[in-house]
């Protein structure tokens, strides 16, 4: 399932290849006149999982929100270069975001239900894009909240409030949401850094359990969470205060950790800063 | 030195724990005697045929009813004229208008309406509805008069109950591929619900209470209406009147103490819905 590099990672060479889901190239994110983040070029593999990695920050969740346009709705921002999405372009003119965010599912720090019952949050995307039949509903959502490793919990408890859950409950919920209008791609904003460890342990599980059908790309401030979810890993980094972050390096996990090819990213993750 | 510095510490904490307790108190305090004085003075009043019955002689002896019912079919005309155009407006000002000049120029509009003299807002309402559009004194006139008390109020308290709604949560509709409509009305504004019901609520024990605006626009007349181009005199007004005579006033204190009954009902009501809606998403 997952694909050798194409080439060896460097700064200068390309990060990906045109087989990938997301292609990156030469990205600069503004805040209005701050340039946040510079020259990113990355590729997010298909059926895989790519973790962002790096200090508070880095920048590394704006670039997330760049994948899906979440960025769009803050006023102010704007980029330059381009991101493709099975090599279409997302930022192309004619681009509905709201068609982009459908594929493009996310997940954030925060869990964040909608003050509903459980079952109408689940049901809310796919009544969005037009599922009216109750019996189709009950299929997604039952399947969605089986997926999302939440099912057995909340299973007697469908019309309760999805904001009585635990932290942990709620963010499967979130999840079981999002995967009921069927993403290709689920991006998830460090979805474990607001949720008790357990609910950690079984988020986890289910990434693996998704890769299969849905390309994941996580930020995470946890190194560790990195090393045991993903298969491919970006370091980002601001070296210097009020100048803009950059990619420092992409590999296969398993090298970046073991060994990485830059002194930065060796110091990050050896816990030489940040 | 050290020594000094702590006593003059303890000290200056006890006088502002004093003169804010004073604070307190005095606030609590007010609203109590008013209450407590209202009640017994008023308390005598409240039988079925005050509150029942129709007034007679110089309409200063007998019953209340036809100024409940005026009050109630204002109110609620009022309510009905200013809540949809208020809420919408809020939904534009928080959701859609882009935040800039224009935006605090409205809201500071909005301010101003809402500190105009409410007897400035009865005059108004005489010059356009009563004579201006020919109305006459009526209901209509006055609920129409008091929608301008009320659309700013209404406007503020749903503008700020639709930005209490946190962003995460509109982030994980706008992630799901929800558009800005979507997102407005089936998630924003029933999370605001509870809070905005509470504010139009609250402006509803405003209108009720409202004396100066009914009484150029509705006029003084004991009369039951059916039809909003009807006359009527509410029970602030009719209260006003017999305080102003002083021929009955125990019966003003009656129709004081069921007014301000009325209004704490309302503002209960209000409460509840707030906690109610808290304990829920808690």
């Amino acid at each position: 399932m997952i694909q050798p590099l194409a080439s060896p990672a460097t700064s200068l060479s390309p990060n990906f290849d045109n087989s990938d889901k997301f292609q990156v190239r030469k990205l600069n994110f503004f805040y209005g006149s701050f340039n946040a983040l510079t020259d990113i070029t990355v590729g997010v593999k298909e059926h895989a999982v790519t973790a962002f990695i790096g200090p508070s920050g880095c920048g590394k969740s704006t670039f997330l929100r760049c994948l899906n346009r979440m960025n769009d709705l803050i006023p102010g921002t704007r980029i330059e270069g381009k991101i493709t999405l099975d090599d279409n372009d997302v930022y192309a003119p004619g681009v509905d975001p709201v068609d982009l965010r459908r594929r493009v599912g996310m997940i954030f720090q925060q869990p964040n239900p909608f003050p509903m019952s459980i079952y109408d949050n689940v049901a809310y995307g796919p009544k969005l894009h037009g599922v009216r039949k109750k019996s189709e509903l009950d299929g997604i959502v039952e399947e969605s909240l089986k997926r999302a490793n939440v099912w057995k919990e909340v299973k007697d408890i469908l019309g309760r409030g999805g904001l009585t859950l635990s932290g942990g409950q709620q963010q499967r919920l979130c999840i079981a949401r999002v995967l009921a209008v069927e993403p290709e791609v689920l991006l998830m904003d460090e979805p474990c850094s607001a949720i008790d460890p357990t609910s950690v342990q079984k988020v986890e599980d289910l990434m693996a359990e998704l890769k299969d059908r849905i390309t994941i790309v996580i930020v995470t401030h946890n190194m560790q969470q990195a090393a045991r979810v993903s298969d491919y890993t970006a370091f980002f980094l601001q070296e210097v205060a009020g100048e803009p972050a950059r990619l420092i390096e992409f590999d296969r996990t398993a090298s970046l950790f073991t060994t990485p090819k830059d002194r930065r990213t060796e110091d990050y993750i050896t816990g030489r800063f940040g | 030195m050290q020594s000094r510095e702590r006593v003059d510490k303890r000290l200056t904490n006890g006088l502002a724990l004093g003169v804010i307790w004073l604070a307190a108190i005095a606030t609590v305090g007010a609203l109590g005697t008013i209450l407590v004085y209202v009640f017994i003075n008023g308390i005598g009043q409240l039988t079925p045929t005050f509150i029942f019955g129709w007034p007679h002689g110089v309409n200063m002896e007998g019953g209340i009813w036809p100024t409940i019912q005026s009050t109630i079919y204002v109110t609620v005309l009022a309510m009905l004229i200013a809540t949809p155009i208020a809420v919408l407006a809020a939904v534009y000002l928080a959701e859609y208008a882009v935040q800039g000049r224009l935006v605090s120029t409205i809201r500071f509009a909005a301010d101003s309406l809402a500190s105009v003299p409410s007897i400035v807002m009865g005059l108004f309402g005489l010059a356009l509805f009563v004579e201006g559009i020919g109305m006459g004194f009526s209901v209509i006139a006055a609920a129409l008069a008091l929608s301008f008390l009320l659309l700013p109020i209404i406007v503020r308290t749903t503008e700020e109950a639709i930005r209490a709604v946190p962003k995460y949560i509109r982030w994980g509709s706008y992630g799901l591929g929800a558009s800005k409509w979507q997102t407005v009305s089936r998630i924003v504004l029933p999370s605001a619900m509870p809070r905005i019901t509470t504010g139009v609520i609250l402006a509803a024990g405003r209108a009720a209470g409202e004396t100066a605006v009914v009484i150029y626009t509705m006029g003084t007349m004991i009369n039951a209406p059916v039809s909003p181009l009807d006359p009527g005199r509410t029970m602030p007004v009719h209260l006003m009147l017999m305080a102003q005579e002083g021929i009955n006033m125990p019966a003003a204190y009656g129709t004081a103490l069921l007014l301000v009954l009325m209004v704490l009902g309302f503002n209960l009501t209000a409460r509840y819905i707030g906690r109610r809606n808290r304990r829920m998403q808690g």
